[in-house]
């Protein structure tokens, strides 16, 4: 009886989170997806018609290829640093540990619209890298580093590095620490303990920040426009556009099931290579 | 070690250290230039700047001057506290109830309840606009609260979670043995203990509602303005320096309210668990 009971409230303690998500989180995707099958904008008459003009227009698959190329890229960049970055950090002391930490976290807790200001100042015409770069006499003519993809990814990598390192370093600091020692007492090199050890081991940190970093980048509206401007076009521009500038919502609505569809297939191919990978090891 | 470096490991130590850098470079340089331009004379984006002044700072706080950003300010920090406070009663009572619940169906509560952190907050903030004007709600800052709270609502599950997990079941099932009930165990033994994990939640939600662009992009107004959406009219339209002034401030109160977090609840080791 007392089982049943303590049964019970247990899992009610879950149901007005529960009820929440339902009214304010799961209706509203629904209807998301239901608005979708309208043909015109007044939303009176029910049809395929803005599935076929959004599909049918090559234009868009460019920007659906774009968004997920951007995606990769940021997640690349971040990874290229940052991996290297969270090897580091567990050879520190706790002490520096802690300082690190707290300089990985800090940008993380700034707005995003900070930092994407941050970043014009920095990749502008008479920005840091441009004057840097003048006077270091590398360059004669100002390079243009704001409104391309090359200047948006830099930034979305500083943008992003929180949302990598947090995962990687909560797994490589629960890691053995005998196991790079025992590598290298049966004559590894640190590059092959670092690809066929610490690697593998570190599978579920390096995915869940791959994951994070894809999704967040590929959904970076305010860095997108700013930094992109107006000649770089990702789904989440035509999604703000199409709604709040042309206010063709089942239009909108059909962009936004593009993007969610196709983030949402990349993180289950990569959560599913990452089980993989680290299924691998373990079994 | 008595084995000799060879030139592949010192290649290794170069290599690892000096990507290292560069990551820190990359992660601290941005902040340092925008605090360098906010007390800048020039009215251009030009680094370095010249001078030095308190001029934008001045603006930024004078009430008639910065009368928008000021309103702006004041509905992110009222979103911001609401949106956490119901966040904070739903997430720290639902993470009590998956933590004790084995079954597939809170499995499948927990991933539902996480998938705001990876669903394209934009389609999210599209979603929740159409939903409210179906339903026939007016803008408001209730309903921003409401998506917000959505939103935010994982990182006090996840750090909720993460002390429960750390939890030892027995002082539980020994308060219960010594009779003590089920609501005063919770409020004597568990809470105290997760306190600290709700608190580290209850702080990442905070800032992360401030900094929400997705969905106040969609369900704010003029009337209902929120400072990131301001923020980014300020940067689209003409080039204002009070952004830099704005960016200051926002960058001491995070260092200020981030030390405070670490020395309290230990923010950083919660964040890395």
């Amino acid at each position: 009886m007392t089982t049943l009971t303590a049964k019970l409230r247990d899992w009610q303690l879950a149901l007005p989170l529960a009820l929440a998500f339902a009214a304010l989180f799961l209706a509203p995707l629904l209807l998301l997806l239901g608005v979708t099958f309208f043909n015109d904008d007044r939303m009176t008459q029910p049809g395929l018609a803005q599935w076929a003009k959004f599909f049918g227009d090559p234009f868009n698959y460019k920007v659906i290829a774009d968004t997920l190329l951007l995606g990769v890229k940021t997640v690349a960049a971040t990874l290229i640093v940052g991996y290297p970055l969270a090897l580091v950090f567990v050879d520190l002391s706790p002490r520096w540990q802690r300082v690190l930490l707290f300089v990985i976290v800090m940008p993380l807790l700034l707005s995003v619209v900070v930092r994407t200001f941050a970043w014009i100042v920095v990749l502008g015409h008479e920005g840091l890298v441009n004057t840097l770069l003048l006077r270091l006499g590398v360059i004669t003519e100002p390079l243009k580093l704001l409104q391309t993809e090359l200047g948006l990814v830099i930034s979305l990598t500083q943008i992003e590095m929180p949302l990598m390192l947090l995962p990687l370093i909560s797994v490589m600091s629960r890691l053995e620490p005998n196991l790079r020692d025992a590598a290298a007492a049966l004559g590894a090199s640190r590059w092959r303990t670092l690809f066929t050890v610490i690697l593998p081991l570190s599978m579920p940190g390096l995915v869940a920040g791959c994951l994070l970093v894809f999704a967040s980048s590929t959904t970076a509206f305010i860095s997108q426009t700013v930094i992109g401007g107006v000649r770089l076009i990702y789904l989440p521009l035509v999604i703000w556009q199409q709604s709040l500038v042309v206010f063709n919502w089942p239009l909108a609505a059909v962009a936004s099931m593009a993007l969610l569809v196709s983030i949402l297939t990349v993180i289950a191919a990569l959560s599913w290579l990452g089980r993989r990978a680290s299924g691998a090891v373990h079994g | 070690m008595g084995r000799r470096r060879s030139f592949s490991d010192i290649g290794y130590s170069f290599v690892i250290g000096g990507l290292a850098l560069l990551a820190l470079v990359i992660i601290v340089t941005p902040v340092v230039v925008v605090l360098a331009m906010s007390f800048g004379e020039g009215q251009s984006l030009k680094f370095p700047p010249t001078g030095f002044t308190f001029r934008w700072y001045a603006e930024l706080f004078d009430a008639s001057q910065s009368r928008q950003i000021h309103r702006a300010v004041g509905n992110s920090l009222e979103v911001a506290a609401l949106s956490t406070l119901f966040g904070v009663l739903l997430g720290a009572l639902g993470a009590l109830g998956l933590s004790r619940s084995r079954s597939k169906a809170a499995r499948l509560g927990e991933s539902l309840f996480m998938s705001p952190l990876v669903l394209p907050g934009i389609a999210f903030g599209l979603a929740a606009l159409m939903y409210f004007t179906f339903i026939g709600l007016r803008p408001s800052l209730g309903l921003i609260v409401a998506g917000h709270m959505i939103v935010t609502v994982p990182f006090i599950l996840r750090t909720t979670g993460a002390s429960l997990s750390q939890l030892d079941p027995a002082l539980n099932d020994s308060s219960q043995s010594l009779g003590a009930a089920w609501l005063y165990t919770l409020r004597r033994v568990t809470l105290p203990l997760i306190a600290p994990g709700i608190a580290a939640g209850a702080f990442l939600a905070f800032m992360s509602s401030i900094d929400n662009v997705p969905v106040s992009l969609f369900l704010s107004t003029a009337r209902t303005d929120m400072l990131p959406i301001r923020m980014w009219g300020m940067m689209e339209s003409s080039l204002d320096v009070r952004i830099a002034a704005i960016s200051g401030v926002l960058i001491a109160a995070a260092f200020v309210l981030m030390l405070l977090m670490e020395w309290t609840v230990g923010l950083t080791r919660r964040m890395r668990d």
